[in-house]
C-alpha cells in the first residue's frame, strides 16, 4: 500500500470538523512542535525531508525557509499560496475543501517555525465557498485553543487570516500575490530583493504553496529522514497528482514520487487508462505551462527507460524529450484532440492572465494568441509556425516573472512535437475548420 | 475634491459591522490591504462594484478612488457594469474543453439565448467567460455566486438553468 | 558662493565613510562606481555610446524602471567573487553592480536580437503615426527602434485603438501610442499630493485613464506630458503647432511663487510657443515645473533669458541625429573596428577610471560575441 501523507484521513466521514480531525490524530503535531520542539528544530526537519515547493517551482522548502531574513523588532510572515490557478491543477482545492486542518494544522508549525505570529491564506476568489470552510475551521481551531494567543498555554501567540483574491492567475507568482494582499493589482515585483527579505508590508516573508504547508504536520510527527524516505532520489515524498483529460478516472491522486509514469496512466488505482476505444496521443505532465509531450516520450525517455513520475524523470531530456512536473496537472490528451486548437486555447489564457506590466508579456501573448488563431480557423501561412518559435523566443527570459516562460513553453513544444500538425492546419486550411477535424497523419499513438 | 460622491451606497448595518472586522484584521495602517474583500462585499449587496461604490469603499480605507478602479478593473471577478440576477461564469480553458466543454457551452447560449458578455432581456442571466476555475478534473464547469456546477451535460444545464428561474 | 556648513559635512564624510569603489566594465570599458549604483547608471557614466536605452526606467521617479526591458543586457561575470554569469538577461536599470562584474551591452548578439524583439512588442499596438504626432523628433521610441529596430514588422493584425481623450483644459491623452511605462503614474504619486489617473485593466487592455471622466487638476499636472516617452501625453496649448526640430530652446526663469521657475523655452521665430522642464542629457526632467510657468507664461517679458539650451544628443536638433551615415555598423563590424577609446580626464581620473582593455582581456571579455550560443 501506497505511503500516503496527506490524504490517508481524506475520506473519513466529518473530517473537515475539528473533533473528527482530532480524532484521527490531528493537531498532535501542533502539541509536538510548540511543547518539545525550537523553530530551528522545524526547519531542520523539513530541510532534512527534501519536500520541493508544490506550487510549480520546485524550489526546496527548507532552504526557502532558512533564507528568511530575521531582523529584530520587525514583523514576519508566512503566506501559503491558494491562488490554484494553472490549468490542469485542481489539488489545493481538493485538499482544502475535503480537509482544512491539514492546511491550519500545517500553518500552525510552520508560522511557529518561521517566527511568524500573523499568518495569510491567499485563496482565490473564486473559491469563496472554500474560504467559508476554511474560516470555519480556524473558528474550531481558535476555540480549542490552537489558535489565537497563547496557543496550548505555550506563549506563542498566531492569528490566521484568510484573504480572497479577486480573479487573476498572476496572483499564483509570489511577489504579485503579495501586491494582491496589500490591496493593490497584481503586478509582479522585480527581484531582487525577493520576500524571504522584503515581502509582505516590506517585512520577511515566506510563500509557500498549500500542499507544501500540508506536509509540514506529518514532518514534524515523523521527522525529516522518514519523509525523506519516501520517493526517489531528490524527489522526496508524495505528490498530489491532479488528473484531467481523456482519462477513465479523473481526480486528485497522492502518490508517491517514483511511480512510472506508465503505471499511473494506466493503473485501475489512479487514472485507469485512456476512456475506452481510444488511443494516447500526448500528455502535459505538470499543469498547461510545462512542454507537451507526445505519448511516446511521456512514457519513456528517450534512453528508452521507463519516466517516472519525479521532479528529475520528467524533466529528462531538457525540453528537447522532456517536460517539468510543474504544480502536478497531469492532462491528458486522446487521438481526438487536436493540438493546434489546444495550443491556441493554452495561448489564449496566458494572453487573458498576463499582467501587462513588462512589454514582451502584454504585447507577445496576445500576438502569438492571435497566430494561433488564425492557424487554427484556415487562414495561417507559411511562415506562421516560425513566427511563434521566434516569438515564443523573444519573450521567453525576457520578462520581470515566470508568466512569459509559461506563455511560451507550451506553444514552442506544442510545434516541437507536433510540427506536422500545424503545417497540416495550414496546407489544408478547409479540411481543417471541418468541424471535429483532426490531424491524421504520422504519429506515435500508444 | 472633485470626486463626487454618491450618498446613497452604503453597506448594510451587517455588513458594515463584517466590513469593520476585514478591517481589523490587518497591521495597523495597512487597511488597503482590506481592498479586494470589500469590493466581494460590495458586490454581493450591490451586485456589481458601481463607481459610487468604490468611490464608498475608497472613503472607508481613506485611499484614493483611482486606487480602488485600478485594482477592480484588474480582477475578472468584479463585475464593474452592471450584470443579470444569476451570474453564469464558464470555464473556457484546455480541460474543461476537453471534456466537452464547447458543445455544452453552445447549448448553454442557446438555451439563455444570449452570448458571451450579454444579459437575458428579462435581466435573470448574464453569462461570462472565465479561465481555468480548478475544477479539471471534474469538467466541464461553470460558476454561479459561490455555486460550482461540475460535470455538466446538456441536460444537466437545463435542470441548473430551471432551477435557477425558480 | 560656497557654503560652508556643507563643505565641512562633505569632509567628514570623505574621511570617516568613504565608500569603497566598486569596478564594473561594460561592453570593454571598466568604470569605477559607488556602491549600490545600477549597471545602467554605470553605463551613463562612460557615456552615451554604452547606456542601454530607457523607455520606462527614470531617474528622478522612484521606484520607476524593469518594465519595458529595453535595458537587458548580459552579465558575462557576476563579480570577482562569483564570476559565474547571471543565467538570464537582466533588466539593467535594476541591477546593482558587484565589484568585478562584467556586463555586454551592444556588444552581445543575444542582447542585440533581444531588443530587437522589445522594439517589435512596442511597436505592435503603436499607430505609427509620427508624421502627425507632436513628439516626433524628441520621441524614446522613435529613437529606440532608429537604434535597435528593424524596417519591417511580421503583425499583421488589428492594432488596439483608442478614443483621444482630454484629461483637463491642458493635457490630452492618445491612449494608443502609450507604451504603459508607468512614469506618468509615479509622477502623480509622488509630485502632487492626490493621484486621479491610473492604470486600468489587464494585460495587453491596460489603459491608462481616469475611471470616470475626470480632469487632472492640480499645480503640477503638466509634468506628466515632459514624462511621457512618448507622444501619449502632450500639451494642448502646443498642439499642432510646430514641429521641434523647427523650434529653438533657451533657458530662461521666472520669479515663480509655486516651483523653481526653471524651464526651458521653446521659440519658433520670435514666439514661444511651448514651455518644457529642463532636462538632463537622458532626457530626464531636472527640476519639475508649475502649470502656471508652463502653459500661461508664453510671452518673453514673462521670463529673463539665461541663453540657448545646451541640446541634449537624443533631439532630432541635434545636428545630424537622423542622418542615414550615422545608422550604427553592424556587431560584427563594431567588434572587428573596437572603437573604444579611453578617456583621459585628467581631472576626474579617480571617479571615472576608462581605460583601454589589453586585446587578451578583450577576447575574454566577450566569448559569447565570438561564440554565439546555438
Amino acid at each position: 500500500m501506497a505511503t500516503k501523507i496527506l490524504t490517508e484521513h481524506i475520506n473519513v466521514p466529518g473530517i473537515e470538523t475539528f473533533d473528527v480531525y482530532r480524532k484521527q490524530g490531528g493537531y498532535t503535531a501542533v502539541e509536538k512542535a510548540l511543547k518539545t520542539m525550537t523553530p530551528e528544530a522545524i526547519v531542520e526537519e523539513v530541510k532534512k525531508a527534501g519536500v520541493r515547493g508544490r506550487g510549480g517551482a520546485g524550489f526546496p522548502m527548507g532552504m526557502k525557509w532558512s533564507f528568511l531574513a530575521k531582523p529584530e523588532g520587525v514583523p514576519r510572515y508566512l503566506v501559503c499560496n491558494a491562488d490554484e490557478s494553472e490549468p490542469g491543477t485542481f489539488k489545493d482545492h481538493y485538499l482544502m475543501k475535503n480537509i482544512p486542518h491539514l492546511l491550519i494544522e500545517g500553518m500552525i508549525v510552520s508560522s511557529f517555525a518561521l517566527g511568524a505570529n500573523k499568518s495569510f491564506i491567499y485563496v482565490r476568489g473564486e473559491l469563496m465557498y472554500v474560504i467559508n470552510i476554511l474560516e470555519k475551521a480556524i473558528a474550531e481551531a481558535k476555540a480549542k485553543g490552537f489558535l489565537g494567543k497563547n496557543i496550548l498555554g505555550t506563549g506563542y501567540d498566531l492569528e490566521l487570516v484568510v484573504q480572497p483574491g479577486g480573479g487573476a492567475y498572476i496572483c499564483g507568482e509570489e511577489t504579485a500575490l503579495l501586491e494582491s494582499l496589500e490591496g493593490k493589482r497584481g503586478n509582479p515585483r522585480n527581484k531582487p530583493p525577493f520576500p524571504a527579505v522584503k515581502g509582505l508590508y516590506q517585512s520577511p516573508t515566506v510563500v509557500n504553496n498549500v500542499e507544501s504547508i500540508a506536509t509540514a504536520a506529518w514532518i514534524v510527527n515523523n521527522g525529516g529522514d522518514a519523509y525523506a524516505a519516501v520517493g526517489i532520489g531528490r524527489s522526496t515524498g508524495t505528490k498530489l497528482i491532479s488528473a484531467s483529460g481523456h482519462i477513465r478516472k479523473p481526480g486528485v491522486y497522492e502518490i508517491e514520487l517514483g511511480l512510472p509514469v506508465e503505471d499511473f496512466l494506466y493503473a485501475d488505482e489512479w487514472c485507469g487508462g485512456i476512456r475506452p476505444g481510444h488511443k494516447f496521443k500526448a500528455l502535459v505532465a505538470g499543469g498547461s505551462s510545462v512542454p507537451i509531450l507526445p505519448a511516446n516520450l511521456a512514457l519513456t525517455l528517450a534512453n528508452g527507460e521507463k519516466r517516472l513520475m519525479s521532479y528529475e524523470s520528467l524533466s529528462d531530456g531538457g525540453f528537447a524529450t522532456g517536460t517539468m512536473l510543474g504544480s502536478g496537472g497531469f492532462i491528458v490528451f486522446d487521438e481526438t484532440s487536436c493540438i493546434v486548437r489546444n495550443t491556441w486555447n493554452f495561448s489564449r489564457f496566458y494572453h487573458h492572465e498576463s499582467c501587462g506590466q513588462c512589454s514582451p508579456c502584454r504585447e507577445g501573448t496576445g500576438w502569438m494568441e492571435k497566430v494561433l488563431h488564425r492557424i487554427e480557423y484556415g487562414h495561417g501561412h507559411q511562415q506562421d509556425i516560425d513566427l511563434l518559435v521566434d516569438v515564443a523566443k523573444k519573450i521567453e527570459g525576457n520578462t520581470i516573472c515566470p508568466l512569459g516562460d509559461a506563455a511560451a513553453w507550451p506553444v514552442a513544444s506544442a510545434i516541437r512535437h507536433f510540427r506536422d500538425e500545424f503545417q497540416w492546419h495550414i496546407d489544408n486550411p478547409s479540411e481543417a475548420t471541418k468541424p471535429g477535424a483532426v490531424y491524421k497523419g504520422e504519429m506515435a499513438l500508444v | 475634491m472633485t470626486t463626487e460622491t454618491n450618498p446613497a451606497v452604503q453597506f448594510t448595518p451587517e455588513r458594515l459591522v463584517k466590513a469593520q472586522e476585514i478591517i481589523a484584521r490587518y497591521p495597523a495602517g495597512k487597511q488597503k490591504s482590506a481592498l479586494l474583500p470589500l469590493l466581494h462585499l460590495l458586490q454581493e449587496q450591490e451586485g456589481w462594484t458601481s463607481p459610487e461604490g468604490m468611490d464608498y469603499v475608497a472613503r472607508m480605507l481613506d485611499i484614493q478612488p483611482i486606487e480602488v478602479y485600478e485594482v477592480a478593473t484588474f480582477y475578472t471577478m468584479y463585475h464593474i457594469n452592471p450584470v443579470g440576477k444569476h451570474v453564469i461564469e464558464y470555464c473556457r480553458t484546455g480541460p474543461c474543453c476537453l471534456m466537452g466543454g464547447e458543445e455544452v457551452y453552445d447549448h448553454l447560449k442557446q438555451r439563455l439565448g444570449i452570448d458571451t458578455g450579454q444579459t437575458t432581456v428579462d435581466g435573470q442571466f448574464t453569462l461570462k467567460e472565465v479561465e481555468c476555475l480548478a475544477a479539471c478534473g471534474m469538467g466541464p464547469v461553470f460558476q454561479v455566486r459561490e455555486k460550482y456546477y461540475m460535470h455538466l451535460t446538456n441536460e444537466r444545464v437545463d435542470e441548473i438553468i430551471d432551477e435557477l428561474s425558480k | 558662493m560656497i557654503d560652508l556648513r556643507l563643505l565641512s559635512r562633505t569632509t567628514i564624510y570623505m574621511e570617516d565613510v568613504k565608500p569603497q569603489l566598486l569596478k564594473v566594465t561594460i561592453d570593454g570599458i571598466e568604470v569605477e562606481v559607488e556602491p549600490g549604483t545600477t549597471i545602467l547608471q554605470a553605463a551613463r557614466k562612460i557615456g552615451p555610446e554604452v547606456a542601454p536605452p530607457a523607455m520606462c526606467y527614470y531617474q528622478p521617479l522612484k521606484a520607476s524602471g524593469g518594465k519595458c526591458r529595453a535595458c537587458l543586457v548580459r552579465v558575462a561575470a557576476g563579480s570577482a567573487k562569483d564570476p559565474r554569469p547571471m543565467p538570464k538577461l537582466v533588466a539593467s536599470c535594476l541591477t546593482a553592480v558587484q565589484d568585478g562584474m562584467i556586463v555586454e551591452n551592444t556588444t552581445n548578439p543575444q542582447v542585440i536580437d533581444a531588443r530587437n524583439g522589445i522594439v517589435e512588442f512596442l511597436l505592435l499596438n503603436h499607430p505609427l503615426d509620427c508624421p502627425v504626432c507632436d513628439q516626433a523628433g524628441e520621441c524614446d521610441l522613435q529613437n529606440f527602434a532608429f537604434d535597435h529596430g528593424k524596417v519591417t514588422t511580421r503583425y499583421e493584425e488589428e492594432r488596439r485603438t483608442f478614443e483621444k481623450q482630454d484629461i483637463g483644459p491642458y493635457i490630452q491623452l492618445h491612449m494608443t501610442r502609450c507604451i504603459l511605462c508607468y512614469r506618468c503614474v509615479f509622477t502623480a504619486d509622488q509630485i502632487t499630493n492626490k493621484r486621479v489617473h491610473g492604470v486600468l485593466g489587464r494585460g495587453d487592455a491596460s489603459e491608462i485613464g481616469t475611471y470616470i471622466e475626470k480632469a487632472i487638476d492640480n499645480d503640477f499636472s503638466g509634468n506628466v506630458i515632459d514624462v511621457c516617452p512618448v507622444g501619449a501625453l502632450t500639451d494642448k496649448t502646443y498642439r499642432f503647432k510646430n514641429r521641434v526640430w523647427f523650434s529653438k530652446p533657451v533657458d530662461a526663469h521666472r520669479d515663480c511663487p509655486t516651483c523653481s521657475g526653471n524651464v526651458t523655452l521653446w521659440y519658433r521665430g520670435e514666439d514661444v510657443i511651448r514651455v518644457t522642464a529642463r532636462k538632463n542629457e537622458w532626457n530626464e526632467v531636472t527640476e519639475f515645473i508649475c502649470n502656471t510657468c508652463r502653459f500661461e507664461k508664453k510671452k518673453t517679458s514673462d521670463w529673463t533669458i539665461e541663453g540657448p539650451t545646451k541640446i541634449s544628443r537624443s533631439s532630432v536638433i541635434s545636428a545630424n541625429k537622423y542622418r542615414a551615415d550615422t545608422v550604427k555598423p553592424a556587431f560584427g563590424q563594431r567588434l572587428a573596428a573596437a572603437e573604444y577609446k579611453a578617456i583621459h580626464d585628467e581631472r576626474d581620473t579617480s571617479q571615472l577610471g576608462i581605460q583601454q582593455l589589453a586585446p587578451e582581456r578583450f577576447a575574454k571579455v566577450l566569448p559569447s560575441a565570438l561564440d554565439p550560443e546555438p
